[in-house]
Formats: structure tokens, sequence, C-alpha cells
């Protein structure tokens, strides 16, 4: 299971990604866990809207932060996501 | 104070809130107290809304909303709406027994997560009797309909020497029911399991076999039912990490709104559990003696004190220490390095005796009547 570029990606709907004042962070909650993110996954999750693809989502967050080269790191973290269930792509 | 801790414990992330120890049904390995019968006292819907705003405030996220069978609470569907409004993740735990079509709808719409039915066994008799509840048939459509409105659908069943030689059916039962999550709990022996334990704890080789069978299904169905497999410590070498250590993690609040750090501490003596009506959740979390009672390390003994694995199991669990060894500061029993390890290993073998020879114990249900006539 990985990431088709052809489609758009969206946020798995049987979990939350949700900011987390306490924690100063955002988290995915789901049925008895809960998984805290650092910023730059909290980023692409963000994006995974079911309004973008993945290319579209690297060159949003390349131009976000004035920077390039971050498809690599970005596809990596969405196959991560893919297969532990936060994003679905129909 | 046994543990004292000077630094600021870590805050709250999961809050169980015990609505009521009303339950239309009667599982005799039920972890509530047994003798809940005495507190037959629930707290407001005020005091609720009170205790879930001030542990979101601290950090709590993860809600079960527990019981008992937290239907039988008139302002359940009032209580999901606060919570979600809160920002909390919220869970109804429940046997599904009164759980129409029409309340699912309106605990979805009032920001309900995910339902997590209880399910006793995949075939009606067995289920029924062990319910002492004709519920199978409702239980199915109930789940049926969780899914149908799409939450989250999470099974939970029980395992224990009646039912676990049923491990492939169930396992197809949830697949068939389409459940994203099932939870297979070995059965933890505090409580009303604790009791009947002689009745409900399988031989070595049936957790064996059935653990086998689990673990091939889970690759079988990757990627579309995650199974969570409780493990039955008493087949380990080294203890649980219980509650994730005390007053780290977890806060339980039962329905007289009693707060303990684990859903069994009530059985502990001398802890003087705190109660949510006479003070903030923030001052039981941080200054309660009950809460600081097993913090940290400090009033570990040994083979725990020296050993290099405490800050992995934090000791086990306090409940299964005093249950076995009338003493709560010793080492659970589990571990290979205690000395009471024989504790649980006599109880392995006269559970084991048993199942052998035939002759089953009757078991004693969950209910009122034998909650009074044993406390």
């Amino acid at each position: 299971m990985t990431i088709n570029p052809d489609l758009s990606i969206q946020f798995s709907p049987l979990h939350r990604l949700q900011w987390e004042e306490a924690q100063q962070k955002y988290v995915i909650l789901y049925p008895e866990g809960m998984v805290e993110l650092n910023q730059s996954s909290a980023e692409i999750l963000k994006l995974c809207d079911g309004a973008h693809k993945p290319a579209q989502i690297v060159k949003a967050l390349e131009s976000k932060f004035e920077t390039s080269g971050l498809s690599n790191d970005i596809h990596n973290f969405l196959n991560i996501a893919l297969q532990n269930g936060w994003i679905k792509q129909d | 104070m046994a543990g004292s801790n000077k630094t600021n414990p870590t805050p709250p992330r999961w809050l169980l809130a015990e609505l009521s120890y009303k339950c239309p049904l009667q599982c005799p390995y039920c972890s509530n107290p047994l003798d809940y019968a005495k507190y037959p006292d629930e707290l407001s819907t005020e005091d609720w809304k009170r205790v879930l705003s001030e542990a979101r405030k601290m950090g709590a996220v993860q809600l079960g909303f527990s019981g008992g069978e937290p239907l039988t609470r008139q302002d359940l569907v009032e209580l999901v709406r606060y919570a979600r409004e809160l920002g909390y993740y919220s869970n109804l735990i429940t046997s599904g027994y009164g759980l129409t079509e029409e309340k699912i709808v309106e605990l979805k719409q009032a920001g309900l997560d995910h339902i997590q039915v209880s399910i006793q066994a995949s075939s009606q008799e067995l289920n029924d009797h062990i319910a002492g509840t004709a519920t199978y048939q409702h239980k199915q459509q109930v789940a049926r309909l969780v899914k149908k409105h799409g939450y989250p659908m999470v099974l939970c069943v029980v395992i224990h020497r009646e039912n676990i030689h049923q491990m492939p059916e169930i396992l197809q039962m949830a697949e068939n029911l389409g459940a994203d999550y099932l939870e297979l709990a070995n059965t933890q022996y505090y409580g009303w399991a604790h009791l009947n334990r002689d009745a409900l704890l399988p031989t070595k080789e049936q957790f064996e076999e059935a653990e086998k069978i689990a673990q091939a299904y889970k690759e079988k169905v990757a990627g579309k039912m995650r199974i969570y497999y409780v493990v039955p410590d008493f087949y380990e070498d080294r203890p649980k990490a219980c509650m994730n250590g005390w007053g780290t993690t977890f806060l339980t609040i039962a329905p007289d709104g009693t707060a303990l750090p684990c859903h069994s501490a009530r059985e502990l003596p001398g802890l003087d559990c705190p109660n949510v009506k006479d003070y903030s959740i923030s001052e039981i979390w941080n200054d309660s003696k009950t809460f600081n009672f097993f913090r940290g390390t400090e009033w570990m003994r040994e083979p725990c004190k020296s050993c290099d694995e405490k800050h992995k199991d934090f000791g086990g669990c306090r409940c299964q220490a005093f249950l076995f060894n009338g003493d709560m500061y010793s080492t659970d029993p589990v571990c290979g390095k205690s000395p009471d390890r024989y504790r649980i290993d006599a109880a392995i073998a006269s559970a084991r005796e048993l199942a052998l020879s035939g002759t089953e114990k009757p078991l004693v249900f969950r209910n009122s009547k034998n909650s009074k006539q044993l406390c």
C-alpha cells in the first residue's frame, strides 16, 4: 500500500487531528490511542483535506516554508501515514 | 505517604468516567469492585461537567464513558455533548443493552467519537450464559448500527476458559461485523474475576493455542481490522507496566465521585481515595495522598528497588500484589524475580486441575444480590 500520485489525500474519518493546548502540539486521536506529532508531520496532515494531491502538498509546503527538496521526506511520511490508516485515497 | 514525589507529576491524559455501577448484565469477570452495591450514590450532571472540565484543562484528552452500563444515565447525551465542546476524544464503553438506532444517531450528533461494544462469545448460548442476560442478538444488531452510522467500531471480547475455544469463531464474527478494532482482552483477575478465577483461568496450552490463532489472524486482516491483544500476565515472566505507572497517565472517577489511579484501586487498604465532591481534579492529581502513594520508585522494596527494569514496569500492579501477597508494596507476583511467584503458579495449578478434571466450579455472577452477600 503506497501513495498514488494521481489521487487527492483525505484525512481518515476514523481518526481525529487536533491541536492540544496542554501539550502544545498536534495529536492524532483514535480508539485506545493517541499519536503526538512534530510540527512538520502536522503541517503535512493538515493538507490532507481531500483537495490536495501529493505533489500539491509538496508545493504548498515548499512555498510556505520558502524551501525546496521536501518531496522525499513528505512522500516517506505520507506512506507511513497511509499504512497507519491516518489518511486515505479514494 | 509511601512514595513522595517532589517534582511535578505528568498531567492526566486518559479519563475513565464510570457513570454508574448499574448494569443489566452480570458478567462474572466484571472489573467493578465486589462491594459495588455499597456505593449506590451517583454524581450529578453538574459534578460530572466540572470533572470533565477540570481534567480537560490539565490535559486529559482520551475519555471513556463506562460503568456499569453508562447508558443507564439519563444525561449521557448531555455529557457527551459537553465533552465534545471541551475537545475530548470520547468513547462509549457499553454492553449495547438498550442502545437503539435513534440513540446511536443522537450520540453521534452530540459528538461521540467511538463506541466499544462488548460481546461475550461467538455463540448465542454462551454469550447469554456469561452475560447472565439474553443479549446476543441485540449486540450483533448494535455492532452493525454503530458501523452504519460511521463510528469506528470497536468490538471487545473478554477471553477466559469458557470461551477461549471459540477464538477462530470470535475472529470470524468480528470480521463479519466489520469491526475496525477488535480487543481480545484476556481476563485480568481483579474484582469479580478474582473471585471466579478457578473457573475462568485457561490452561497454558489453551492460552498458547488461542494466541497463535489470534496472531495469525492479525496478519490476515492487517490494514482492515486492528487487533489489540491484551496479554494474560499470569503466563508471562515479567509484570505489566500497570496503568503506565501510578498517577502518570490514567484517572478513573467512580460513580460516587471517588477518584482512583486505576479502576481496581478501591480494593487497596488505607489509600483514603479522595472524592471529586471535596477536591478539584488538580488537587486530587497533584497533591492527594492517594495519587502520590506509588508515584515514582521511592516506595519500592526488593527485588524491585535494585532492579534494572523498574522504570519499564514500575513494579507491576499494586492490586495484584495486594490480592496475592496481602502486601501492596511487594513486587507483582507475576514477576519471575518475585519471591511470591509461587502464588501465581499455585493459582494456575488450581485452575488447571479443575479444568482437566471437568469439575467446574459454578460462576458467581456480578449482581447486587451477590455483592451484598459477599461484602
